[in-house]
Parts: C-alpha cells; sequence; structure tokens
C-alpha cells in the first residue's frame, strides 16, 4: 500500500500540482517568472558556484532522460565495462562539480549580507531539497555502484509504467531506501518547481538563437487585427 | 523606405548648469521603489569624469554596444554572440556589479531621538538600504565625483582622455587650469539599441507609434545581458523584483502631451524634445559606417518632413497627419539635421542614439604658448580669441570629438565654428562691440547665414516651453489610440486590481 502511495500517486500528484500551478503561475503572475539572479550583488562566488552547479547538472540530468527514454541504445551503450566505467566516472565528476556548486551557492547566501536579504523561504526550501537529491545520488552512484546498469531493469521501466498510466511499483519495491529517497526526491523537486525560482527553467531562451536581434513592437496595429 | 517617427532629444550642455533637477524629478516619480533606489534613469555627470557607474565608456571592461565584425564585414554586438549569450547565462562575465554604480544607503534619524544620555552627541550612522546593516566605508554614492574635474582619482580616469596627449592630460588637473563641464544622461532610446538585441528573452523592445526603447516587465526573465549590452549603462538591475527597468521617457506624460519629468524640470531649460522621420530600411547601413562617417551617415537617416515624397511615405507607413506636422515643428529637427549644431554621444557604440548633444562652448578661453594654456591675460585679447580660440580650447577638441563624433574633430570643429558665429554675429547685432568683417568673416567660417543664426539664438536663449517640447500629438481624449484600442476596451475599464511589482513565489 505504501508502495503504491509513494511510487505510484505521488508522482502523478507532483507532475499535476507542477503543470497546473505552473500554469496558473503563468498565466496569472507571469511577472513572477524569472530566474531572479543575484550576480548584481555578488558576481564572483556566483561564478564558481552557478556555473559549476548549473552545467553539471544539465548534463546529469540529460544523461538521466536519455537512459530513460533510449534504455535500448544505453544498455548498448554500457555493455563494454570500459565504456561503463567512463561513464561512471564521467557522471561521478560531474555530481561532484553539482554538489561543490550548490554548497557554494548555500554558502554564499548565508554568509554574504546582501545575497541572505533577497533569498526568500521557498529560495531555502529548494536549496535544501536540491541539496538531499544531489547526495542521495552521488550516495546511490558511490555504494551501489553501477547504477546506469541496474536501474534499466528496474527504475526506468517503473517511469515507462508512470508515464503508460499503469504503475508497476513492484519494480522499485525491493530497491535500497536511499534509491528509493532519490526518486522521491526528484518527483518531491518536480513537486516544488512551479513554487519556487525554479520555473525558471522552462523559460530557457532558447528562441535568441533565431530572433531577430531587433523588437519592434506595434501596441495600434496589433490591437487592429 | 521605410519611414518611422521617433521621439528624440537634443541637450544643449551650454546651457546645463549641473543642479541634477532632472535627476531628482526623475528619481522622485520612478525610481524611488525598493530595489531601485541606486538608480538613476537620468544622471548628471561631471566631465572630465568617471561618470556613473564608474567608467561607464570603458568598453573593453563593460562590453556594450556594437562592433564591426572585421571577418564577416557586419555588425556583431561586442557583449558575445547568439550561443554566447545562452552559454554565459549562468554567468554574465562582464555583468556590472552593484559596486560599480554604489550601495544605496539612508541615516539611522532614530537614534538621534533614541539614544541614551552619554557623554557624546548622538551620531545618526549610515545604514545599507539592502542589507539593512550600517555602513562604516561609504566609497562611492550619487554623483559621487561631482565637480571633480581635474581630479587626479576621478577626472584623471576619465576614458576620453585616452585621446590627448601626456602634456594635455597633466595640464587638466592643473590649479587654475582645471576645466569641466555637465554631462546629462539619459536612455538614449537609440534605433539600434543594444539592450534589445543584447536581451535572451525579447523583454525590452521598441515601441513601433514612437520609437521608445521600452522593457516588458513580465517578458523580463532576469538573464541580465540587456545592462551589458547597453554601452551607455542605461537599463537597470532591480534587485528586489530581479528584473531590469529603464528609463521610459515618462511615456504616460508623454501620452498626455506633457514633457517628461526630467525635460519639465530643467532649471537651464538645456532640453528640447520632438519627433524626427527616419528611415527604418537604413538603421544597419549607417550603423555599418566607418568611424569617422558615423556622424554624417546619422543626420543622413534622418528624414526631411517637409519632403512631399517622405510626407506620402509616412502616410503609407501609418504615422498620422499630424505626428507629420509634430516632426515639422521639431526643435530637434532643426538641431541635429537643420543646423548640424547637435551630436549623439559615443555614436562609435553604434546603437544610433536619438539623444543628442550641442556641445558646450569651451567654459574659459585661454592663450597658446608654446603649446600650453596660458590662462593669465586671456581677457585682455578682447573677444578675438573667439575665432581663433578652438586651437586654444581648454578643453581639447579631441577630447570633445572622443564623446560625440567617435573621433571625428572635423564634425565637432564645424560645431563649433557655428556657434562662435552665432555669437559674434548677435554681439555684433547687440553690443555692437564686435566689427562688422569679423562677423561676417565668423559667419562665413561657421557656414551660416545671418538668418539661421538669429533662428539659432532664437531657439537657445528664448525658446517658449511649446517651442522646446513639441510632445507629438496624443490628445488627451484620444490618448489610449497609440497603445490600445478604445472599441476593444470599451465596457471592460472600471474597478481594477493592481499587484504590486514583488516576490510572492
Amino acid at each position: 500500500m505504501i508502495d503504491i502511495v509513494l511510487f505510484a500517486a505521488f508522482p502523478y500528484m507532483a507532475v499535476l500540482v507542477a503543470v497546473l500551478v505552473g500554469v496558473y503561475r503563468y498565466f496569472n503572475d507571469r511577472f513572477s517568472y524569472s530566474s531572479f539572479s543575484s550576480q548584481f550583488l555578488e558576481n564572483r562566488a556566483l561564478f564558481w558556484g552557478s556555473v559549476s552547479w548549473h552545467y553539471a547538472v544539465i548534463v546529469i540530468l540529460l544523461a538521466h532522460v536519455l537512459a530513460l527514454v533510449f534504455s535500448g541504445g544505453w544498455a548498448t551503450l554500457i555493455a563494454a565495462p570500459v565504456r561503463l566505467y567512463t561513464l561512471e566516472v564521467i557522471g561521478l565528476a560531474l555530481s561532484a562539480s553539482a554538489l561543490l556548486g550548490l554548497v557554494l551557492l548555500i554558502l554564499r547566501r548565508l554568509l554574504n549580507a546582501r545575497i541572505f536579504t533577497v533569498t526568500s523561504t521557498m529560495d531555502w526550501v529548494l536549496l535544501a531539497a536540491l541539496l538531499a537529491q544531489v547526495v542521495l545520488g552521488l550516495w546511490t552512484a558511490l555504494f551501489y555502484r553501477w547504477g546506469s546498469d541496474w536501474s534499466l531493469a528496474t527504475v526506468a521501466p517503473w517511469l515507462v509504467s508512470l508515464a503508460k498510466l499503469s504503475p508497476q511499483t513492484e519494480l522499485v519495491a525491493s530497491l535500497p531506501w536511499v534509491v528509493k529517497l532519490h526518486m522521491l526526491g526528484g518527483f518531491a523537486i518536480i513537486a516544488l518547481f512551479p513554487f519556487t525560482r525554479l520555473v525558471h527553467l522552462v523559460t530557457f531562451p532558447i528562441t535568441y538563437l533565431w530572433r531577430p536581434y531587433q523588437v519592434v513592437v506595434w501596441n495600434w496595429r496589433k490591437k487592429q487585427t | 523606405m521605410n519611414v518611422r517617427a521617433q521621439v528624440s532629444m537634443v541637450f544643449h550642455l551650454d546651457k546645463c548648469i549641473g543642479c541634477h533637477t532632472c535627476s531628482i524629478a526623475c528619481k522622485n516619480i520612478w525610481t524611488d521603489r525598493k530595489g531601485t533606489e541606486y538608480m538613476w534613469w537620468n544622471n548628471v555627470e561631471t566631465k572630465p569624469g568617471t561618470g556613473y557607474p564608474t567608467r561607464w565608456e570603458d568598453q573593453e571592461k563593460y562590453r556594450g554596444g556594437w562592433e564591426m565584425d572585421p571577418k564577416k564585414q557586419g555588425l556583431k554586438l561586442k557583449l558575445q554572440g547568439r550561443l554566447g549569450a545562452l552559454g554565459n547565462i549562468f554567468h554574465n562575465p562582464y555583468l556590472p556589479s552593484m559596486d560599480d554604480y554604489y550601495e544605496p544607503w539612508t541615516y539611522d534619524y532614530e537614534h538621534l531621538f533614541n539614544a541614551p544620555e552619554g557623554d557624546d552627541q548622538p551620531t545618526a550612522r549610515a545604514i545599507s538600504m539592502i542589507t539593512g546593516r550600517h555602513m562604516d566605508n561609504i566609497e562611492a554614492g550619487p554623483n559621487w565625483d561631482d565637480d571633480l574635474g581635474g581630479s587626479p582619482v576621478y577626472a584623471d580616469s576619465d576614458p576620453n582622455l585616452a585621446a590627448l596627449t601626456p602634456d594635455e592630460r597633466s595640464q587638466l588637473n592643473e590649479i587654475e587650469r582645471v576645466v569641466f563641464f555637465y554631462l546629462p544622461r539619459i536612455c538614449n532610446h537609440c534605433l539600434n539599441p543594444g539592450c534589445v538585441a543584447a536581451c535572451p528573452a525579447g523583454a525590452p523592445y521598441k515601441r513601433g507609434e514612437d520609437g521608445l526603447v521600452l522593457l516588458n516587465q513580465e517578458k523580463c526573465r532576469g538573464w541580465r545581458m540587456c545592462i551589458s549590452g547597453c554601452p551607455y549603462k542605461k537599463t537597470y538591475f532591480n534587485w528586489t523584483t530581479g528584473k531590469s527597468e529603464k528609463c521610459i521617457l515618462c511615456y504616460p506624460r508623454l501620452e498626455s502631451g506633457q514633457p517628461p519629468a526630467c525635460f519639465h524640470a530643467c532649471v537651464g531649460r538645456i532640453r528640447y524634445l520632438g519627433v524626427l522621420l527616419y528611415d527604418a530600411d537604413r538603421i544597419e547601413e549607417v550603423a555599418r559606417a566607418a568611424d569617422r562617417d558615423l556622424v554624417d551617415a546619422q543626420r543622413g537617416i534622418i528624414l526631411d518632413p517637409f519632403d512631399p515624397k517622405v510626407i506620402a511615405a509616412a502616410r503609407a507607413g501609418g504615422i498620422s497627419d499630424d505626428m507629420v506636422v509634430s516632426a515639422q515643428r521639431s526643435p530637434v529637427y532643426k538641431f541635429v539635421k537643420l543646423w548640424k549644431l547637435a551630436l549623439p554621444l559615443h555614436p562609435e557604440f553604434r546603437t544610433l542614439p536619438m539623444l543628442f548633444y550641442v556641445p558646450p562652448m569651451l567654459p574659459v578661453l585661454a592663450k597658446l604658448k608654446d603649446g600650453l594654456y596660458e590662462v593669465d591675460g586671456a581677457d585682455s585679447e578682447g573677444l578675438t580669441p573667439l575665432l581663433t580660440s578652438l586651437k586654444q580650447a581648454r578643453l581639447p577638441l579631441r577630447y570633445m570629438a572622443s564623446l560625440f563624433s567617435a573621433g571625428n574633430e572635423e564634425v565637432v570643429e564645424a560645431v563649433y565654428r557655428k556657434l562662435i558665429a552665432v555669437r559674434l554675429h548677435m554681439r555684433s547685432q547687440r553690443v555692437k562691440d564686435v566689427p562688422e568683417v569679423e562677423a561676417h568673416r565668423a559667419l562665413a567660417q561657421g557656414g551660416i547665414t545671418p538668418e539661421e543664426a538669429e533662428a539659432v539664438f532664437r531657439l537657445t536663449s528664448l525658446p517658449t516651453f511649446d517651442e522646446r517640447f513639441v510632445v507629438p500629438p496624443m490628445a488627451r481624449e484620444m490618448a489610449i489610440e497609440p497603445t490600445e484600442n478604445p472599441l476593444a476596451r470599451k465596457q471592460a475599464a472600471g474597478f481594477g486590481f493592481r499587484r504590486a511589482a514583488k516576490r510572492r513565489w
């Protein structure tokens, strides 16, 4: 029963909250969709924290998604031990970079008076959640080795079953609790997403690559048509 | 020809007394909110000086504006390319930090009343308006280098001084030879704005109807590239809302027929406002001109509002007849295009700024002796130096050229010749102590007719309110029309709700 709640009900709820609240917030308080950058108030620690956090976590997230979506290809990729080791070492290095970056960002918010004043309660909640999630992930990688391999038979099919709306919680029922917490943490962060500054993630301005440099807005003409 | 209207400005620097009334008018209306305390959408700088933020003209540091890409023969943002913008989004390496402006503060006035009895007088200590903590060392503030011409710390760090010889530079610091003037600055509402181009989210935009550069607060995501992209550092980061803000040229006032607050408040009446018509198809061509041709190219893009062809094209482009009439009455058109007296600030940033400056007649005349300026006895030569004084100018022409013509001294010299001609002509008319021959010679040198000189004099010295500010027609009863379709809004107005611009999530 508890498995159904944690690994079927909770994920659906998290995604539902993320989508509904996210959409509500976008249409009712678009002003709040922002990265709330604090670089203006503090520049140097942000460089080391933000760059090592963002780049590492983006690559790690992409690897998670790739392993899930193309699990067949992923299995072939890690079939040779050399490739598996290389991948895991890269993963470990990136997790370390993400962890260091995040710790730096948290310290910066705690210790720099300027940054402390612009930190909201939800910022602290989010930072704590992210820190826990990264630590759990790193823990899994270190003490439950070759996650990129065993997760293909457990976590990946479970997530696919969730996507197919026929959750098979038994797939992950026997995993160690650290791994389980990492999985739950992921969905907890998805649930947190619409309530925090994490919404800046969906506003990543990819359109900048092709939009014309100059933007001219004709209010009157736009209204006419 | 793609005719567009642009609300443009002229600041006549000879009349600026550096009183900062403009800055205060602006501050009291727009930037007295939390997060904006440090912002001065309008500020007045002392030149030579480092300005605000410190050394904003140094684009090696701030990387604002555009530059020519020698490889592609095209324009590129000095900041970064499109991929670079996305790559630097987690940390913009060229973003000025609050310390490049100053940390805003107030004083603990309450302590003066509440202090317990003691041996010493209580003091009001400075308190940071960001952290609320005491600030013991205030190292910068608004107008921090105000009037500090000649200062080896501030004036000497002016990036424009790079154009001068070491002799000329050291001279500027000598007592009795110190010289400075004021440079009021607001957003230039450029034709090729760097802030708009640099923003990954597309939040800043140019309003088609009147050319104002505005910043959509709902679209801004705090990527902060606009702050770097603007070479004039006239977009600012609100540290509480996490959004950028900038001068809006008081568009709510413009729409109700009033000039912007800083214009209205100006004590020296140095400011002029009016519409220019320009050819939007030629923006890129002008922005790509060679450095020395930039001023002429920018004059060239401005169209003659009396030309029937231009009027027809304007009508075809959806510009109202009233707007064209307004452009015909524009004092800016006269100063910039007709008389060629007003120059853009730092045209080499290639954003095509639409705020123009009439450079100041240099404050004090001097004799040139052995290549150095002699102050003593300069007045004994009467007015003669006015005719020849350009080479004796206390602030070398090269300095002015570095500010107003991308280094082209001929452009600046032509402006000064004209200004001198106006002075001598009017003096010969009124005080009658300038021989007619000299006045004629000055007029010939300045390439200006007596009638033109009179007109320049009138608009410089005796303009009425309505001559200075020709606000394009947005009659009060029709004020909504340029931005809203009144029929679409019918039955929609009434009690509404406004939310404070602050973090709620």
